[in-house]
């Protein structure tokens, strides 16, 4: 033991890769390629684009790095976050459809009320999930609950194309679409602030309530080892159906500025919204939060710039072109390598 | 094989085997011939079937052949899917991917779109080996990740497939898909596409019974116990001198392969073929398939894709006619069509929640998912009591 050196003073290059900042140098360095690639609207597009599904994404790590069960239902469970919140707009509080609110604090009562009934119900929505169709079947083999989350993504989506029908149906875009801020030389619409705000700050709070809460401990303990955190008294199911019900609302609120956002919604947006999603989870590095966000933002980037250069039907190809040349060249993520260490 | 027979569990009052012991016994041993009887059996039942209550009801008997025959493209999916994930344990969720390119292998032979006729016999051939070469493509470098990354790869995979055919318009027609493409020929005879449903049924009890004879075949070989360790434990099984790399290549491409061939018949079958008959919805269709039928059991993979087809395809859009032609009071007003996706989900839910290893799962894997650790001690605890020395 005592033949060993002592490590020699780490140096500036050690402290940086200790601070493991690659993956977020590599996300700035692309955000920059990307800006002066599309030029500023377009970027400012990509951001929000990202930024829903970064939200969407969280649920997806989330529920992954717990259970290890790829839920093709959370995507669906957006697009009923996305129905909810149009119903809770216009059938609950009088709004039409393809008008926006008039005053600054009818806009205000408008926004925090359908964040408050729809961020919870979506929550009691993927609580309900869980309970029915995942949790029966925790320990049958691994594929059963993938079919079952599969089978609930169909009725999810057939429920709401019975009550809506097929077609895109608008929703109110509470914002108006064309208020515009002007910061210096730049006019930046108010809306595309009001979700980047939206998702940044949710993402915030979820990082602070997973790393400095007591049920976040819980959160984190269980995916390290779920009988482990038994053991030390984690009630297993409590943390479990948490996570799904944060992870649920989370995608609630991102149906709801989906919603601001583009102004109309159909039912089978769920799907797709939720294989991206999903591909940022991995991008970032699966079970990792703030690898999700970024992972949204890089699907984000990609897609918008397809599609300024015209190849819009191109864009989703591309978004899955780039997954598997990550995991084929890093098959953890960008953030990947603290889930190495944890495994 | 005597292995397997003499470790069957014989009841302790019974003397002698039993008639389920002796055919299966007897199964174990003639696999082929067991599959040649088993399929001769359906072929003749299921025609026979449709013509007695309650299915009769449901529609005619040469709608049902032409359904029970889309119903084979599915079985032969579910059978190549279950080399993949039920043999060796890789989760492929892009499997659509292979039938779409066997499909579009076929419709490029043999449509007016190229102008070429190549005939449907060879292009089975060359539709599967067409779809085992870009199933070496895909796995060759993604191969050797781990579990869900592989799924994702795969997934990912199976979308772009028909995105690419959907946006070439040049090469494919886009989203109108390719037209007019060449039924089966037998010298001067033509498969009809409408009137007479048997030649494509009785071709498709034929494909199935090559392929159950072959995967058979192939899981009681080397390569087929090779699958089985890697599925089992891929570093034991590389310690053990299992080439792992070449043994999961060749199951992707032996489960791209029969995808292919179910491609080039589907394509011939329904004369024509477009990008959104392969979205995701088809691979998870087969893997819910496989799933429940019970993974690794080939019978039970082919009954399972049989049964879940006729619940999505013919029993959920066929009940109005159903309810309709006897006159149950309320339900013969309810609009079934409109929900169908949500009955096909709940029957996926309830069937998975109910039996979760599958409808038959294959006797190897039922004793490994039911087994956590402490069941495997017991039944290591009751081997070694059973047989005091």
């Amino acid at each position: 033991m005592t033949t060993t050196t002592m490590p020699a003073p780490a140096g500036a290059v050690d402290a940086l890769r200790r601070m493991r900042i690659g993956p977020y140098l590599f996300v700035a360095a692309l955000a920059v390629v990307v800006f002066v690639a599309i030029g500023p609207d377009q970027f400012v597009n990509a951001l929000t684009v990202g930024a829903i599904y970064a939200l969407v994404a969280l649920g997806y790590t989330m529920v992954y790095g717990i259970i290890e069960l790829i839920n093709f239902a959370h995507g669906d469970v957006f697009m009923v976050g996305a129905f909810t919140a149009m119903f809770v707009l216009t059938s609950m509080l009088g709004q039409d459809p393809n008008a926006s609110a008039t005053s600054l604090p009818q806009a205000l009562f408008l926004i925090l009320t359908t964040f408050a009934i729809v961020m919870p119900v979506m929550g009691l929505l993927g609580v309900a999930i869980e309970r029915f169709a995942y949790r029966p079947l925790r320990n049958a083999p691994r594929l059963a609950p993938l079919i079952t989350a599969i089978g609930i993504s169909f009725i999810l989506q057939n429920i709401v194309q019975i009550i809506y029908g097929p077609s895109p149906v608008n929703t109110p875009q509470v914002i108006p679409p064309t208020a515009t801020i002007q910061i210096g030389e730049f006019s930046i619409r108010i809306v595309v602030l009001f979700v980047i705000a939206v998702s940044v700050s949710l993402m915030i709070a979820l990082q602070l309530f997973v790393s400095r809460t007591r049920l976040g401990r819980a959160m984190r303990s269980t995916a390290q080892d779920r009988e482990a955190a038994q053991l030390m008294g984690v009630d297993i199911n409590r943390t479990i159906a948490l996570t799904f019900f944060i992870g649920s609302g989370l995608a609630g609120a991102a149906g709801i500025v989906q919603g601001f956002y583009y102004g109309n919604i159909v039912f089978i947006l769920g799907f797709q919204a939720g294989l991206k999603a999903f591909t940022a989870a991995v991008l970032g590095g699966i079970g990792n939060i703030t690898g999700a966000a970024l992972g949204g933002f890089v699907i984000g980037f990609i897609e918008t710039t397809a599609a300024a250069y015209g190849y819009n039907q191109w864009g989703q190809a591309l978004v899955f072109a780039v997954l598997i040349i990550t995991l084929v060249f890093r098959p953890t993520g960008l953030l990947g390598q603290q889930l190495g260490e944890r495994a | 094989m005597n292995a397997r027979v003499a470790s069957a569990p014989s009841r302790p009052g019974s003397t002698g085997p039993s008639l389920r012991q002796r055919v299966r016994t007897f199964s174990a041993r003639h696999r082929s011939i067991s599959v040649l009887i088993g399929m001769a059996a359906v072929t003749a039942f299921l025609p026979i079937m449709v013509l007695v209550p309650p299915f009769n009801s449901f529609s005619s008997q040469g709608v049902w052949l032409d359904g029970f025959t889309i119903a084979g493209i599915y079985v032969l999916l579910a059978l190549g899917l279950n080399i993949v994930v039920g043999l060796s344990g890789l989760l492929d969720l892009g499997y659509a991917a292979f039938f779409a390119i066997g499909s579009y292998a076929f419709a490029f032979a043999a449509s007016p779109f190229t102008g070429l006729d190549i005939p449907f016999w060879p292009m089975l051939l060359i539709g599967a080996v067409v779809a085992a070469v870009f199933g070496i493509l895909l796995g060759a470098p993604t191969l050797r990740l781990r579990g869900d990354y592989l799924a994702i790869v795969t997934l990912g995979f199976g979308e772009i497939v028909p995105i690419v055919f959907l946006n070439s318009s040049t090469y494919t027609e886009g989203p109108n898909g390719i037209g007019g493409i060449s039924p089966p020929s037998i010298g001067d005879f033509t498969f009809p596409s409408v009137g007479n449903p048997w030649p494509f049924y009785l071709t498709m009890i034929g494909l199935i019974t090559i392929s159950m004879i072959l995967v058979y075949r192939l899981q009681d070989s080397r390569l087929g116990r090779a699958w089985m360790a890697i599925r089992e434990d891929e570093l034991a099984a590389a310690a053990n001198g299992v080439n792992t790399v070449t043994t999961k290549l060749l199951a992707f491409a032996l489960g791209a392969s029969t995808a292919g061939l179910a491609g080039v018949f589907a394509s011939s079958k329904l004369t024509l073929v477009s990008p959104n008959l392969f979205r995701f919805d088809v691979s998870f269709t087969v893997l819910a398939m496989v799933v429940l039928g019970g993974m690794g059991n080939i019978w039970g993979v082919a009954v399972g894709a049989f049964l879940v087809f006729l619940i999505q395809t013919v029993i959920l859009k066929q009940l109005n006619v159903f309810f309709d032609n006897v006159q149950v009071p309320v339900l013969s007003d309810v609009d079934f069509l409109q929900y169908q996706f949500l009955l096909y989900g709940i029957a996926l839910v309830a069937m998975m929640l109910i039996r979760p290893e599958g409808l038959f799962p294959s006797r190897r894997r039922r004793s490994e998912l039911h087994g956590d650790e402490d069941q495997d001690f017991a039944e290591l605890g009751d081997a070694m009591g059973a047989s005091p020395e």
